[in-house]
């Protein structure tokens, strides 16, 4: 994986590279296919999507600056633990602020904002970068992935508005006349609109698509990879037996 | 009394599915739901877990954070509830019951980070459950996390033999699928007018 190899020159061009590869290249939503509950689920509309982003933004900021300045003070065989109670303190603070400054954005999040704590992008990056980097790159790459998701929930929070509430922002954008789909505001139009906007990715980048949901980032991948191994190899052996 | 406990009951597994309407716990919903015998294996996982971890979670919540005064911390304290919890399992299964850590063993590292389990005991705390209206709860969760995954994996394995245009194969193709599965199960909603 390219993200893990530490930039060897100190120079501008590279902390822009850990910067921008989360915004397009490796976008943890719509190419590393991370944390797709709230991508799914709080995007119907636009706002919220971008209140969602801007938090998980900020939670993936903080987490990667203190867990690249404690990656030598945490043991090894511990460390998932000791990442989620960081990142679940984070958690915390954005959902207190929110609750005091933003109330109106706290109720539309709702659960899914202390739900921030298991969103696999934070542990993901947690895992496979801040853990290995040094401090200023973790920032960056935080921020970065942070506004790719942050974006990517823009562009599906904005077409599920527009399509199914004609409107933006609660701007009225379509003319009246034309007939709302209401499906799209609802939880099928958002597995749909998601379907879509990843086939149109794979279209543009003109690769193949992903065969597997992209857990690469996630700290379960190896148990993950596990059960689909022990599949296989009982397939194979149920074969090699019915062979014999 | 019954009658409130199977409202919740149905609610959970049909009106408002964890998954398909919630939107909770959609990563195993999409990367273990390929075969019919994974699903039931993670399903089995998940609803023991749900209904242990509210076992836990709710004391903990009443006896602990509400008389120290600090349920903000609830996030914190749960998540770490759960992460032990589950390490806690994994060795009592190993050293215990190894058939059944076998069977189910190597799901339960991916159910930590589950945002259905956070979710759900989270989620009893807001509306206020007592601790068995939270326990029903926690179960029909996972009993709808468990359906929707057998059903899927019956879906998904129509999908690898169906010809589908080139840039829709994989993943596009597996969230237009679960779309129409979150189709059907819009149908239940208006059960509970």
């Amino acid at each position: 994986m390219s993200n893990s190899i530490k930039p060897k020159e100190k120079n501008q061009p590279s902390y822009f590279k850990e910067f921008s590869k989360g915004i397009i290249k490796e976008n943890p939503t719509l190419v590393s296919l991370l944390g797709m509950c709230p991508t799914l689920a709080i995007t119907n509309l636009a706002s919220n999507a971008i209140g969602m982003g801007l938090a998980t933004t900020f939670v993936l900021v903080c987490s990667n600056f203190v867990l690249s300045l404690l990656k030598n003070a945490i043991p090894k065989t511990v460390r998932l633990p000791c990442f989620i109670v960081i990142i679940a303190g984070f958690v915390t603070v954005v959902e207190l602020l929110m609750k005091s400054y933003i109330p109106s954005l706290y109720s539309a999040l709702g659960i899914f904002l202390p739900l921030i704590t298991v969103n696999c992008i934070i542990l993901g990056r947690a895992e496979a970068f801040a853990s290995k980097n040094k401090v200023i790159p973790s920032i960056l790459d935080g921020l970065g992935m942070g506004i790719g998701f942050t974006l990517a929930l823009f562009a599906m929070g904005s077409i599920r508005e527009i399509i199914g509430s004609g409107q933006w922002f609660g701007l009225q954008v379509l003319p009246k006349s034309v007939d709302n789909m209401m499906i799209f505001i609802m939880p099928a139009g958002g597995f749909f609109v998601l379907g879509c906007i990843i086939a149109l990715v794979n279209k543009i980048a003109n690769k193949k698509p992903p065969k597997e949901i992209g857990c690469s980032g996630c700290p379960h991948f190896s148990s993950c990879t596990m059960i689909e191994n022990e599949e296989n190899k009982s397939d194979c052996s149920k074969t090699a037996k019915e062979a014999n | 009394m019954i009658k409130n406990l199977i409202i919740i009951m149905i609610t959970a597994v049909l009106v408002d599915n964890v998954v398909l309407s919630q939107f909770k716990g959609i990563c195993p919903f999409l990367g273990v739901s390929k075969k019919i015998k994974n699903s039931l294996g993670m399903g089995l996982a998940v609803i023991f877990v749900m209904v242990c971890a509210t076992l836990v979670t709710y004391p903990v919540y009443k006896f602990l954070l509400i008389p120290l005064e600090v349920d903000y911390l609830k996030t914190i304290a749960f998540i770490l509830v759960i992460a032990l919890f589950v390490q806690i399992v994994e060795i009592i299964l190993k050293k215990m019951i190894p058939p059944l850590y076998k069977a189910l063993g190597i799901y339960l590292p991916l159910i930590t980070t589950n945002c259905a389990v956070l979710g759900v005991t989270i989620s009893n705390i807001d509306h206020q459950y007592t601790l068995v209206q939270s326990l029903v709860n926690a179960f029909g969760t996972g009993l709808a996390f468990t359906l929707a995954l057998l059903l899927f994996s019956g879906v998904r394995s129509k999908i690898e033999y169906a010809d589908i245009p080139e840039t829709f194969k994989g993943v596009p193709a597996t969230l237009i699928a679960a779309a129409i599965v979150s189709l059907s199960f819009m149908g239940f909603s208006g059960l509970f007018a």
